[in-house]
């Protein structure tokens, strides 16, 4: 009898050639009503294949701690997950941009997240930022790496309650595989990039520059503006009076920033 | 004289520094920018003493504030 190899809930499982998705939830996990198939979900009558990844989840339940990891990354492009948990990304600030950007990266399992952030929670800040109300007066850092494992226990935190100066761009950077910028003040942005250039020259950086207010959403794109530099934003829209800082745009640059950083750890080109 | 910033032709006075650049002619904050010379970083500390050629090519990143 032909022979293949599949994995079903993370373990290597050898099975019979022509099984339909039915036999391997009846033989695995009856109870399962979940089935997800190499990043999608299937149904019953779905012919096996050699390599499949099968995820069979029954809803509601806790998985058990050696099938978590596999459950938690079974929407995720097959692959993705084991190239990014060898990655590490440091992001400068965990603000507005910063803390979602964090949100979404452990979500994808980045394997360490290196976060820098002098500042506490404080209430105008939960307009935009991933903290809760109950995290005010926490350090930034603190209260991120809290959050971040409660949706990925399997994302290394390493955190830094520090004001970034150009010397520790260096320092806590350099084993970076790609830097977010993720300031406020346009002139700690300018000396992160010119940091950067400096001390470490040939590393990718995700920056970002012009997402206040409630422009036009289509307007925030990604640029390249220098070797291995990108640049996410209008480049016009500054916080000011009378122009806030608001979830919805920070939010949208911070997204285009984390996929900007999704595709440079694949080796992917960043912009067209 | 012309130069090429960001991609695009500019008439500037010949003989200037890339501080009067910055300041006078683009009207920029020099404490908010980054500025690459024919694709090479120049210090900040370094863009009074820089003179800015007829044909170079000046990449320059403006930030404006958010995040």
């Amino acid at each position: 009898m032909n022979i293949i190899n599949v994995k079903i809930n993370e373990k290597n499982c050898q099975i019979a050639n022509g099984k339909k998705l039915a036999e391997i939830i009846a033989e695995f996990k009856p109870d399962a009503n979940l089935f997800i198939v190499n990043g999608f979900p299937q149904t019953p009558d779905y012919q096996i294949y050699e390599g499949d990844l099968i995820v069979l989840i029954k809803k509601g339940e806790v998985p058990s701690s050696d099938e978590m990891a596999a459950l938690l990354a079974a929407r995720q492009t097959p692959g993705v997950t084991e190239q990014l948990r060898q990655s590490v990304v440091g992001i400068a600030g965990v603000g507005g941009l910063g803390s979602n950007v964090a949100m979404s990266l452990a979500r994808c399992g980045v394997g360490e997240l290196i976060l820098v952030d002098y500042d506490v929670v404080e209430p105008s800040n939960l307009n935009r930022q991933a903290y809760f109300v109950e995290q005010i007066g926490q350090p930034k850092v603190l209260a991120m790496r809290d959050i971040l494992l409660k949706c990925n226990p399997y994302v290394k935190i390493t955190v830094h309650l520090a004001v970034l100066s150009p010397p520790l761009v260096e320092t806590i950077f350099n084993r970076a595989d790609v830097v977010v910028e993720a300031f406020d003040v346009p002139e700690t942005k300018a000396m992160l990039l010119n940091s950067m250039r400096k001390f470490l020259p040939n590393k990718p950086g995700v920056f970002a520059s012009g997402l206040a207010g409630d422009g036009v959403a289509s307007l925030i794109t990604t640029r390249k503006v220098y070797h291995n530099i990108y640049l996410v934003g209008d480049s016009v829209s500054e916080a000011a009076p009378n122009i806030g800082l608001m979830a919805p745009r920070v939010t949208l640059a911070a997204g285009m920033q984390a996929n900007a950083v999704l595709r440079i750890l694949q080796g992917k080109d960043v912009v067209e | 004289m012309r130069i090429r910033i960001n991609g695009e032709n500019r008439e500037i006075p010949s003989a200037i520094n890339l501080l009067h650049l910055l300041e006078k002619e683009l009207k920029l904050e020099p404490l908010r920018v980054a500025v690459e010379l024919n694709r090479l970083i120049v210090s900040r500390e370094d863009y009074k003493k820089t003179i800015v050629n007829e044909n170079d090519e000046l990449e320059i990143v403006h930030f404006v504030g958010g995040g």
